[in-house]
């Protein structure tokens, strides 16, 4: 499948985002969709990857540590020609090579088993690591979710990137403000985010997270070399794209019904010309 | 059994994982602050370019060499057993055992043998932990030639690994040499009234009630289940039934290591008088190694006396 560009990549990408979650009935629409443009960037322009050989040993790797956005990865990489877009009406079902959560195993492409929060940046630490004795060149690619920053392991792992000085770990926070309870800044905030990570010795840059010349401007000055692991504070909006979804903490985890689901399929029908010309 | 020399299971590893590095380039080591305890040190100095100190941070150290098993690599993950087990449970759950990585995770000062310490440094239930995850292996060395044939078995398999080693210098039971069996229970001393299935220190404890037990007359089978995970499970029904009677041996609670283990498979196949010598339900406490074997039940006086309860109800 080809697209114009990344906004029409991301674009389709939410379309099978909503028709694979209304196949299985559950699954989780808002994070999915607020990290959208930031994967159709990554995996349609930037990764140096191959779909007819997805485990090519310098390939650059991606850890979803927000595992439960598992729609919009497999989205990515079905577009990409990983697997057929057909398996997407699989997500979930017993047997399907989709996963609630990111199986390492079970689906092309995918680089890490993710799902359990706050354990991704430190798997793409050790990927970083590991890289860096090879003596490869490749970049190792983490994006977390905001309210996933309340897990303490996250901060050991920012710790160790930078005291190892990973400068290709480059990190994105997919910050919809929003989690499963409610604001993360009244659950538990985990601000201010750009002071901490600053503090603990990353290069913070801050991108607009559904602007792709937004986010590839970030990873421009990521790839410039500050010596230092990059985090490119990416601000979202969560279930961007479907208006009723948009900023509403209760469609982090639930599935539209039928009727929804063909409501928000016509409205993003509806961009395919506002967007071709953005 | 070499009386004179006594070494310790952590410093075996610590020497046999250095040397393997040394050869293998694909091996790594990660440690959280305790490489001079782990020993893990040692293979710091051999091959500092493949050694990562992680800080004081457990759950991080798991998921980092996950992260690295995926490139390719072979990594040791090494901290005290109570905290590698326990602290990042989840993290060898999720990162580890859930995707099939090939990490080992080494857990030294394992047991009540820490010693002064106290309870709270004591692992008394990691053996339970490791062996209830899907795709984890379980190994516990009962003295060097072990732990050196462990190190290397580990990393030549693909797949998780849990080694369990100790801090208190423990007799040699194996010749240097010997050739062990992945899996396989490993007959120490051939007997025909009762089988003790003992693993780590616990074997050369065992075997020392089996002579304290001869002078009586009383013919005990000794066995090192080393691998308590993939269980050898006919080897444990064949010597159970040619004895007549079993005793388990573990320097941990009696629920979900050795003695569970064992339980799980005589049950329901195995009619013969059995029991666990092992921690009943308690954590340990500060005292001397020599002194919390003794308060606990797991000195080779103690076990002999057990074995005589057992027979007892063979008998009755």
């Amino acid at each position: 499948m080809n697209f114009a560009n990344a906004e029409q990549y991301a674009l389709q990408m939410r379309r099978e985002i909503i028709k694979m979650l209304a196949a299985s009935g559950s699954g989780h629409p808002g994070g999915s969709l607020s990290a959208a443009d930031i994967l159709a960037v990554l995996f349609r322009d930037e990764m140096n990857i191959d779909p007819a050989d997805p485990q090519k040993a310098d390939r650059d790797r991606f850890v979803l540590c927000k595992g439960h956005a598992a729609p919009a990865l497999y989205a990515a990489l079905a577009l990409r020609g990983f697997f057929p877009v057909e398996e997407l009406s699989g997500l979930r079902k017993l047997g399907s090579m989709l996963q609630g959560h990111p199986d390492m195993h079970k689906t092309p492409g995918v680089d890490m088993s993710t799902g359990s929060l706050g354990q991704g940046l430190s798997a793409a630490c050790g990927m970083a690591l590991a890289a860096r004795l090879d003596g490869l060149d490749n970049y190792t690619y983490a994006l977390l979710g905001d309210g996933e920053t309340e897990e303490g392991q996250v901060w050991e792992a920012a710790m160790l990137a930078a005291h190892y000085k990973l400068d290709h770990l480059i990190a994105f926070l997919d910050h919809n403000h929003l989690q499963i309870d409610g604001c993360i800044e009244d659950v538990l905030s985990p601000e201010p985010l750009p002071e901490k990570w600053r503090a603990f010795g990353w290069w913070v840059l801050a991108a607009d997270g559904h602007n792709s010349e937004s986010i590839k401007q970030a990873l421009r000055e990521a790839k410039a070399g500050s010596g230092r692991p990059v985090m490119i504070i990416a601000e979202t909006v969560k279930g961007k794209g479907v208006c009723f979804m948009e900023n509403q903490a209760c469609w982090h985890g639930t599935a539209p019904q039928p009727q929804e689901a063909e409501q928000a399929l016509a409205g993003l029908y509806s961009k395919e010309n506002s967007s071709a010309q953005a | 059994m070499s009386e004179s020399q006594k070494i310790a299971t952590r410093d075996a590893y610590g020497k046999a994982l250095a040397a393997l590095a040394t050869e293998n380039t694909r091996i790594v080591a990660l440690d959280a602050d305790l490489s001079q305890s782990t020993k893990s040190v040692e293979c710091a100095k051999a091959c500092p370019e493949r050694f990562f100190n992680v800080g004081i941070a457990e759950a991080n150290l798991i998921s980092v060499a996950a992260g690295m098993s995926t490139m390719g690599k072979i990594p040791f993950a090494s901290s005290f057993a109570v905290f590698i087990t326990g602290r990042a449970f989840e993290q060898i759950r999720n990162s580890v055992c859930y995707p099939r990585l090939n990490v080992k995770i080494a857990g030294s000062h394992a047991g009540i043998t820490v010693g002064e310490d106290g309870g709270s440094h004591q692992a008394i239930a990691d053996i339970s932990l490791m062996r209830s995850l899907p795709n984890m292996t379980v190994l516990v060395p009962a003295d060097a030639a072990a732990t050196r044939w462990m190190v290397q078995a580990a990393a030549e398999y693909e797949g998780p690994v849990y080694l369990r080693l100790g801090r208190f210098p423990c007799p040699l039971i194996y010749e240097e040499n010997r050739e062990f069996k992945w899996g396989k229970g490993e007959i120490l001393r051939m007997g025909k009234d009762i089988v003790i299935f003992a693993c780590g220190i616990m074997t050369a404890a065992a075997l020392e009630a089996a002579d304290l037990l001869a002078a009586e007359g009383i013919s005990a089978a000794v066995a090192d289940i080393h691998t308590i995970k993939p269980l050898d499970e006919e080897f444990i029904l064949e010597m159970t039934s040619h004895c007549g009677a079993a005793l388990t041996v573990e320097e941990h609670s009696i629920i979900g290591g050795l003695g569970s283990a064992v339980a799980e498979v005589l049950a329901g196949k195995s009619d013969a008088p059995f029991a666990r010598c092992g921690l009943i339900d308690s954590f340990g406490q500060s005292g001397s190694p020599e002194a919390l074997l003794k308060h606990y039940g797991l000195d080779a006086e103690t076990l002999a006396t057990r074995v005589k309860q057992v027979l007892a109800q063979k008998q009755a």
